[in-house]
């Protein structure tokens, strides 16, 4: 047994880690560490960058314009990626959209999103939640009626990230009310500015737009941006979330987050102190650390089965569990941190330590993260049922 | 053993909740944060009128000179409407650390105006360097003639871009961690080389950087000894603390109804979430947090007299309530899912405000650490 990457490997990483050193502006490191939200303009910049080096979409297959890499490859340059400070960067179109139409678009469909995906020239976002359908995805009601050679599309969507960014949605709409509810789901894309359409903010508690609300009213949508067949949206949206496993536990940038909090520890003081000296912030720290380390072994684990050949299933829902639990905790030790500087809410200038001033946010939003993609209480009840057939 | 209210604590606890059901709704609130100057002054001379804000100050100066059992029917409705109105700032912590530091005539020139809400006071004690530390000051006193001369910042001062006067804690002797030496001292707003930077808070209040340049106040601006302010000061943040607990406890008591009463109506797959077993068991492990914080406030306003018992009790409820929040909040949060996440609904305001309250006064494992240090 050993996890010891081999010598192309370790090339690979090498050339990785000096592409970042080159290219990486040091004002999209600074805003990545310090914890905030580069604008749309800076992220699609970088991107481009990204993409003419040919590692915008690590996951994507050569004959689509992906490097073809290996899952082990994938993990490294995830690696490589978050220790360079870089930020993740937009996973609606190239982890989640892109491989759904290399399975399942038609060659037109192919041919149309896919270039643009890698060339930002699309921002695409994800309709699935409605406000009476979370967890209960599969009871959605937003309704698209055939007529002519469109859909006619009505109803609303919500929490949809980045709406306010993006020119397309991928959308489950409800093309059938007959049989199971899973049944009547379609696989629609939809362009941001057919008219009917409306975008609606919602501010979040760390005081950022992320989200929002979208409503349709008799939305027209061509017949051609049907994904699949009518009736098979849920087998799709499945198909996706046991696609892309090897980054889910967010390994990567909780290392760098690890990395940040000791960073803000050491520099800031308590008692006339470096925090990072206090045995109350080491050992928290270090229960933290510990906890990152038997996670990166289930993520390695898992790759390892990967690499061999095996299908990657409900363990994705294991990594997410512990994956969001050890980020959550990082957050929350940088809110003990920052101390009294927890209070200023930053609008404007820093009024403290700029590296603490983020702190509170980080916490709020990271609340979100055992929510979105699955709720904790949801992935327990598919371990449940999947892993240890508890029924 | 009588662990009940008087009929004045339940008089007055009644009138502060139907103040707040009636004009201090979440909408009301957000009013009152998204305007200037960020708290209601119509609100705080109500406060006034009720006697509110003359409960915990001396009744020679125009208080009600009450208990910690009488000022928590006060702050724990103030809890549950998340209150921004600076009641802390300026009545309890400025209030207290005059009450206890400052001579007659300092009290019966300030008291009287906090209590019936024509002054606004603050107390400026945090520093940059000093996280939650009271002894640590580097500001300091310098003594000119029949003068002081202050110099130094004070740093995240509740309250500070109302306040007309600051009660700042400045060095007059010793070294940085002395408990000897520090003198509390009342400065004006409007001195000369005196700058506030103000900004808003996570919990929707605000607060302020207060830079003092060369500040010459008179020596009788010193409230008592000079050298030895750190009594009244701990006084100050003692009762502050308590206070916060209530409210704290208020706030607790409120997100965890609304969570109670959201899983109850809200419907995933046919039913409502709070008919599966596991949201059941967290709405219960919620209401255990909330009955057991109430638990340890009654005991802290039993001992809270005692001045053998205080500190330990204090530090004791501090971590129960601290570690019991934590936990009531981010579960109201994670229960109610994305709406739980958004500025438009009272659940992540609660959230922030009981975020802040873990760690005010020292954080939760700091006071935990205090308590092994010195209580056991
Ligand atoms: C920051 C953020 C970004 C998001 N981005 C997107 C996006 O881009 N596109 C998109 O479509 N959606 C997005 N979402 C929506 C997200 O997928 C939903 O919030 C999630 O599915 C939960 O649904 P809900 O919010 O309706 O909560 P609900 O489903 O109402 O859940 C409320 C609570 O009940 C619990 N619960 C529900 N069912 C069960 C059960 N059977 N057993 C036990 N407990 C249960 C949940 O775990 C939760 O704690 C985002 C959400 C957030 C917070």
């Amino acid at each position: 047994m050993n996890v010891d990457f081999s010598p192309a490997e370790l090339e690979f990483q090498q050339q990785v880690r000096q592409w970042f050193a080159d290219n990486l502006p040091a004002d999209l490191k600074r805003k990545n560490e310090l914890g905030k939200m580069p604008s749309r303009d800076e992220l699609v910049a970088w991107q481009r960058k990204l993409n003419e080096q040919g590692w915008l979409a690590p996951g994507w297959p050569e004959e689509h314009g992906g490097p073809g890499w290996t899952a082990t490859q994938r993990y490294i340059f995830d690696l490589e990626r978050a220790r360079a400070g870089a930020p993740i960067g937009l996973s609606m179109g190239i982890v989640m959209l892109g491989p759904v139409l290399m399975a399942f678009g038609t060659p037109e469909q192919k041919q149309t999103y896919l270039p643009r995906i890698l060339s930002c020239d699309d921002w695409w976002c994800q309709g699935y939640s409605e406000p009476g359908s979370g967890s209960d995805l599969a009871s959605l009601k937003t309704s698209a009626v055939p007529d002519g050679d469109s859909y006619v599309v009505n109803g609303s969507k919500i929490w949809t990230t980045y709406a306010h960014y993006a020119n397309r949605m991928f959308c489950l709409v409800r093309t059938s009310n007959e049989g199971k509810k899973q049944a009547g789901i379609s696989f629609l894309l939809i362009d941001m500015d057919t008219p009917g359409l409306e975008v609606r903010p919602i501010i979040s508690i760390d005081g950022e737009h992320h989200l929002n609300e979208v409503f349709f009213t008799d939305v027209r949508v061509p017949k051609a941006n049907l994904v699949g067949q009518e009736g098979q949206g849920w087998t799709i949206a499945k198909y996706l979330l046991t696609h892309e496993r090897t980054t889910i536990a967010g390994v990567a940038d909780s290392k760098v987050n690890l990395g940040i909090l000791k960073a803000m520890a050491a520099e800031n003081q308590s008692n006339g102190k470096p925090m990072l000296e206090d045995p109350r912030i080491r050992r928290r720290i270090a229960q933290v650390e510990i906890d990152l380390l038997a996670l990166e072994w289930t993520n390695l684990r898992t790759l390892a089965a990967t690499a061999a050949g095996k299908a990657p299933g409900p363990e994705s829902s294991n990594l997410k569990l512990a994956g969001t639990a050890v980020q959550q905790a990082i957050t929350e030790l940088m809110v003990e941190i920052a101390g009294p500087w927890a209070w200023p809410w930053q609008t404007g200038d820093y009024v403290g330590p700029p590296e603490l001033a983020h702190a509170v946010e980080r916490y709020n939003f990271a609340r979100a993260a055992t929510i979105y993609g699955g709720s904790d209480e949801v992935q327990k009840n598919v371990l449940a049922k999947m892993m240890l057939g508890l029924k | 053993m009588d662990l009940t209210l008087s009929d004045e604590q339940k008089l007055i606890r009644q009138a502060v909740e139907r103040f707040i059901r009636n004009d201090y709704s979440f909408d009301a609130r957000k009013k009152i944060i998204g305007a200037e100057p960020g708290y209601s002054t119509a609100h705080w001379q109500t406060f006034a009128e009720l006697g509110w804000l003359g409960v915990p100050l001396p009744e020679a100066h125009g208080g009600f000179g009450g208990a910690l059992a009488d000022l928590l029917q006060v702050v724990e409705p103030f809890g549950a409407g998340m209150v921004v109105e600076p009641y802390l700032p300026s009545v309890i912590l400025a209030g207290t650390a005059i009450a206890e530091g400052g001579s007659e005539a300092q009290q019966a020139e300030l008291l009287p105006a906090i209590a019936d809400g024509t002054l606004i006071a603050a107390l400026a004690h945090g520093e940059r360097q000093s996280r939650f530390n009271p002894h640590d000051v580097q500001t300091s006193a310098r003594r000119e003639g029949d003068a002081y001369l202050l110099d130094g910042q004070k740093t995240v001062v509740p309250g500070a871009p109302w306040a007309q006067k600051f009660i700042v804690s400045a060095r007059t002797a010793g070294e940085r961690f002395d408990a000897e030496g520090i003198g509390l001292f009342v400065v004006d707003a409007d001195a000369a080389g005196l700058q506030v930077d103000s900004y808003r808070t996570a919990d929707g209040a605000r607060a302020g950087n207060v830079t003092l340049q060369q500040v010459r106040v008179p020596a009788s601006a010193a409230l008592g000894d000079p050298a030895a302010g750190l009594t009244a000061l701990t006084a100050a943040l003692d009762l502050g603390l308590a206070a916060a607990c209530g409210e704290a406890l208020g706030a607790m008591q409120a997100v965890y109804q609304r969570t109670l009463d959201y899983v109850k109506t809200r419907k995933q797959f046919d039913v409502p979430i709070g008919s599966f077993q596991v949201i059941q068991h967290r709405l219960v492990d919620m209401f255990t947090a909330v009955e057991s914080s109430r638990s340890m406030l009654t005991m802290l306003a039993v001992r809270f007299a005692d001045p053998q018992e205080r500190a330990r009790a204090l530090t004791a409820t501090k971590v129960h309530l601290g570690q019991n929040a934590r936990y009531v909040a981010q579960q109201a949060v994670q229960l109610h899912g994305g709406i739980g996440m958004t500025e438009e609904l009272d659940i992540g305001h609660y959230f922030r405000r009981l975020t802040l309250f873990c760690l005010a006064f020292g954080s939760t494992d700091e006071q935990l650490e205090t308590y092994a240090a010195e209580h056991i």
